[in-house]
């Protein structure tokens, strides 16, 4: 018998994956990707809480979830294709124009 | 008993498509020197019947090559993506009635789940990971080319097939294919078998398209187009690699096939089938070969086809798919949506 | 164990450990490859709690789409090994790593003192409410005007991703 508490944990294993790659990758892609993992695994607690809730909210909310992931994931890659245009990488740490 | 009926519908249906790809290959190399005015493989066997089969010997004698500067796992992961997406969709396509056998009813239909149409459209939009990996891992600029190309096509394609089918959908109101089939048994006027072609003749004709684009056959095969591309995604490819490769595409022709099968032309159903007064079982068994010979009929559309017209452009295939059936499809399911709501 | 038991032990596992292949791989080909068997198993715990077709939806936006973007456009900058970044060990990385930390023992704090109230008990209504029909319906009664308003949100993203990835503006 599995719990929500087991679903939550393993959501929050996976969330702090991604806080990691994002923390400390420099390719952007990759940093990218780690975002997908954190919405991933907020889908995941949605899910999980929606089906011991019987409560069809969450899994609502995990359709508008990924429309947004489906349009941040295009709008994300132009900017990352823009960027290696102008500067040739990718490194997030050699993207700094906008400081000074 | 049920693991037993389930494992034994997985064996015969894997062994059927296994045996008829080994067929069709020598079907579409007879056929295609028929149209050409050539003979075609006639030595090796009657009729040349064993081609296929020493095909498949030369093909696993055949020493495995990987170029030096390849991916080595994704180059071998790729074809085993390929085979195992084209052997999986055909699953949920029901290729018969229930059947009543030993005092149990089987439904002919490997899996029976009620997001049927849903399953097939999220299996074949992972066929593009094999191709697409297979381009990129082989280090080969022509290879890449394929690759890419793939990717967009398939991507641009997957859009008006979903689309289409959602003009069957709403027909029939629901995403389980065995219902699909059951709606399409009835008569129109009394006498026209009420078959999807019938009643949604656009969105036939788009989905038969975009299920071209989707096995890669011409007039859509730029993924792999020869004369441009050597042999596109596959050409670093050699020996068993390959094999799986072909058997790939051959299996993905079968299931599309069926699925056009299925949704537009009334699966099993053989019209006015009841008038011959034939028992349950007899019946099962003429409704199943009814199938397999509607299957048979579209693959021979599918050959004839790639034997007839030459390949498009790479600019013409997106334009059409993005402007020609894109809107087509959309208009089509807004349409039907406004039939149904009036009536 | 009950076969929901084991499928989620099983299911777990892969996902945690494609997830960590995602973050620490060189080559973004292979971390896209993990992030997409990653999402497969999650595919896969959707269907233990009976969200049949978010299941789905999950494997055909995600796996289908959004993943072979991805893959297209490492493909298109050809980002592949001889392009791999060269990662460093720094101190702000280091404190990065224990940020991250403190925050998982924090919620794992959460989850195993019951500091609030969850729901107990098995999955109940899953099996009704993670239906195409139940969603359907809810999604064009309770939930249409959220579900009008994503079309704006799509066409937004099209127009971007068009003017952004563009060559040059005339």
């Amino acid at each position: 018998m599995i719990s929500v508490e087991q679903y939550l944990a393993l959501s929050a294993v996976m969330f702090v994956i991604g806080v990691v790659g994002v923390l400390v990758r420099r390719n952007a892609i990759i940093v990218f990707m780690s975002i997908e993992l954190m919405l991933n695994s907020v889908n995941l607690t949605l899910v999980a809480f929606s089906a011991y809730l019987g409560d069809v909210t969450g899994q609502m909310l995990v359709f508008f979830v990924m429309t947004v992931a489906a349009a941040e994931a295009a709008v994300g890659l132009a900017i990352i294709i823009a960027l290696y245009r102008i500067r040739q990488t990718v490194n997030i740490d050699d993207i700094n124009i906008l400081k000074w | 008993m049920d693991i037993l009926i389930a494992s034994t519908k997985i064996a015969v249906v894997l062994a059927a498509m296994l045996t008829s790809v080994v067929f069709l290959v020598l079907v579409e190399r007879r056929m295609s020197a028929f149209i050409q005015n050539r003979i075609g493989p006639n030595r090796v066997g009657p009729y040349g019947l064993l081609q296929s089969v020493a095909d498949v010997v030369k093909l696993l004698m055949k020493e495995d090559i990987v170029p030096a500067k390849a991916n080595k796992p994704l180059h071998d992961l790729a074809p085993i993506i390929s085979i195992a997406v084209a052997m999986t969709t055909f699953a949920v396509i029901p290729f018969g009635n229930a059947i009543e056998l030993f005092g149990t009813t089987i439904k002919l239909q490997i899996a029976d789940v009620n997001i049927g149409i849903l399953y097939i459209l999220a299996i074949t939009s992972l066929g593009v990971y094999g191709l697409t990996l297979a381009g990129w891992s082989s280090n080969n600029k022509y290879s890449l080319l394929g690759g890419l190309r793939s990717s967009a096509q398939m991507i641009s394609y997957e859009l008006s097939m979903g689309l289409a089918i959602i003009g069957v959908i709403l027909m029939a109101g629901t995403l389980r294919l065995d219902v699909i089939v059951e709606k399409q048994t009835e008569y129109l006027l009394g006498w026209l078998p009420a078959w999807n072609i019938f009643l949604q003749p656009v969105a036939f004709i788009t989905f038969f398209i975009a299920a071209f684009a989707e096995t890669n056959r011409l007039p859509f095969d730029l993924p792999e187009a020869e004369p441009e591309l050597v042999g596109g995604f596959h050409t670093e490819y050699t020996g068993l690699k390959f094999g799986l490769f072909f058997l790939a595409e051959y299996m993905n022709m079968i299931t599309a096939s069926a699925i056009v099968v299925t949704l537009f032309l009334g699966g099993w159903h053989l019209p006015y089938a009841d008038m011959l007064g034939l028992s349950g079982f007899a019946l099962s068994i003429l409704q199943v070969l009814t199938f397999c010979g509607k299957i048979v009929l579209v693959l021979l559309f599918f050959i004839a086809i790639r034997w007839t017209l030459p390949r498009f452009r790479y600019d013409q295939l997106m334009s059409l798919g993005w402007k020609v059936m894109l809107p087509l499809t959309l208009a089509n399911a807004l349409v039907t949506a406004l039939i149904l709501l009036a009536f | 164990m009950t076969l929901q038991a084991v499928l989620f032990y099983l299911l777990a596992a892969v996902s945690i450990a494609s997830a960590i292949m995602v973050i620490t791989r060189r080559n973004p080909v292979t971390s896209a490859l993990f992030l997409v068997l990653n999402f497969f198993s999650l595919g896969g715990l959707y269907l233990t709690l009976h969200a049949q077709f978010i299941a789905v939806i999950q494997i055909l936006v995600y796996a289908g789409a959004i993943m072979v973007l991805f893959l297209f456009v490492i493909m298109l900058l050809n980002l592949g090994d001889s392009q791999s970044l060269r990662e460093v060990i720094s101190l702000r990385k280091l404190a990065g790593v224990g940020l991250s930390t403190a925050f998982l023992l924090e919620i794992i704090y959460i989850l195993g003192f019951r500091v609030s109230d969850f729901p107990a008990g098995e999955v109940t209504r899953g099996l009704e409410i993670g239906t195409v029909e139940y969603i359907g319906q809810k999604l064009f009664t309770d939930y249409l005007f959220p579900f009008e308003i994503t079309s704006i949100l799509l066409l937004a993203a099209i127009v971007g991703a068009v003017v952004m990835a563009k060559r040059k503006l005339d």
